[in-house]
């Protein structure tokens, strides 16, 4: 591959999940005129939307920065198992304490798959630029 | 600096299929894409170019002259081609969405002249696409 060019691969995922964005540290008002709709007691689901950026060199053997089929698995087993028709504030430890903000889901995906690693692949996750 | 993108979208086959390996070790890491009689996609390509708009045709560069580098460049060398087969600058390389997207940047960067190619991005799929960027430019930065 060549010096001056970086390839990156990126890849969908989708999943649903309920959530509710509430913070213990506000009052009620509070909650209410930061958050609106989404403080609703009850909750309400998105149809949340996933990137996953692989950058890394290109190998030779195979022309992929990271086999597909192993990064598949990998976040069907780190996100989609634990998020997908689930409550985030209630089914995902992370959000017992944290706001389950786009910003918040982001940063713990992250972490989830920053372990992924393949040859020299790194994971850059750009999750829920859609929530629908 | 303003970025104007461009979309086209071309049909191809390919396989992937190594010859050093061997058919065990091509079914293990290539799974169903190393069906021998290959497979095809509906690619996406988008290309987008960087540049100061000119002041008198507020263009960063003329989208007819793009269109035709695309349809002589792009169109004619891989819509309904075999990838593996017909595409000259792909032989020896697996015709992933990665190598596709570099060998894209290749041919279409000499041919830009107004303003500077930014990025390719190369869609196998909805759900599945590489960029080309120049090092040091784009989404993560250095790497």
């Amino acid at each position: 591959m060549s010096d001056a060019l970086r390839i990156e691969l990126g890849r969908r995922y989708r999943f649903s999940a309920a959530h509710r964005l509430h913070s213990p540290q506000l009052s009620e008002e509070e909650n209410c005129r930061v958050f609106g709709k989404c403080n609703n007691p009850h909750g309400h689901g998105h149809n949340y939307v996933v990137e996953v950026s692989m950058s890394g060199d290109v190998d030779p053997a195979t022309g992929m920065i990271a086999n597909l089929a192993d990064l598949d698995a990998f976040v069907e087993r780190q996100v989609l198992e634990e998020f997908d028709h689930k409550s985030l504030n209630d089914d995902v430890p992370a959000f017992r304490e944290k706001v389950p903000t786009t910003e918040n889901l982001c940063i713990e995906i992250y972490q989830r798959l920053k372990s992924f690693s393949q040859g020299e692949a790194r994971a850059h996750p750009r999750p829920g630029d859609w929530k629908q | 600096m303003v970025l104007l993108t461009r979309k086209i979208e071309f049909a191809a086959s390919h396989l992937y299929h190594n010859p050093n390996l061997s058919a065990e070790e091509n079914r293990r890491i290539f799974g169903k894409c190393n069906n021998p009689h290959g497979h095809g996609h509906n690619y996406t390509l988008e290309v987008t170019v960087e540049g100061e708009p000119d002041p008198v045709t507020g263009m960063v560069l003329d989208l007819k002259e793009l269109k035709e580098i695309l349809e002589r460049e792009i169109m004619q060398r891989m819509d309904h081609r075999h990838l593996n087969y017909e595409v000259a600058e792909l032989a020896g390389k697996i015709p992933t969405c990665e190598n596709i997207a570099q060998v894209i940047w290749q041919l279409l960067e000499p041919k830009i002249t107004q303003g500077r190619l930014h990025r390719v991005r190369l869609y196998e799929s909805p759900d599945l696409f590489a960029d080309c960027f120049r090092n040091g430019a784009g989404a993560a930065g250095k790497s």
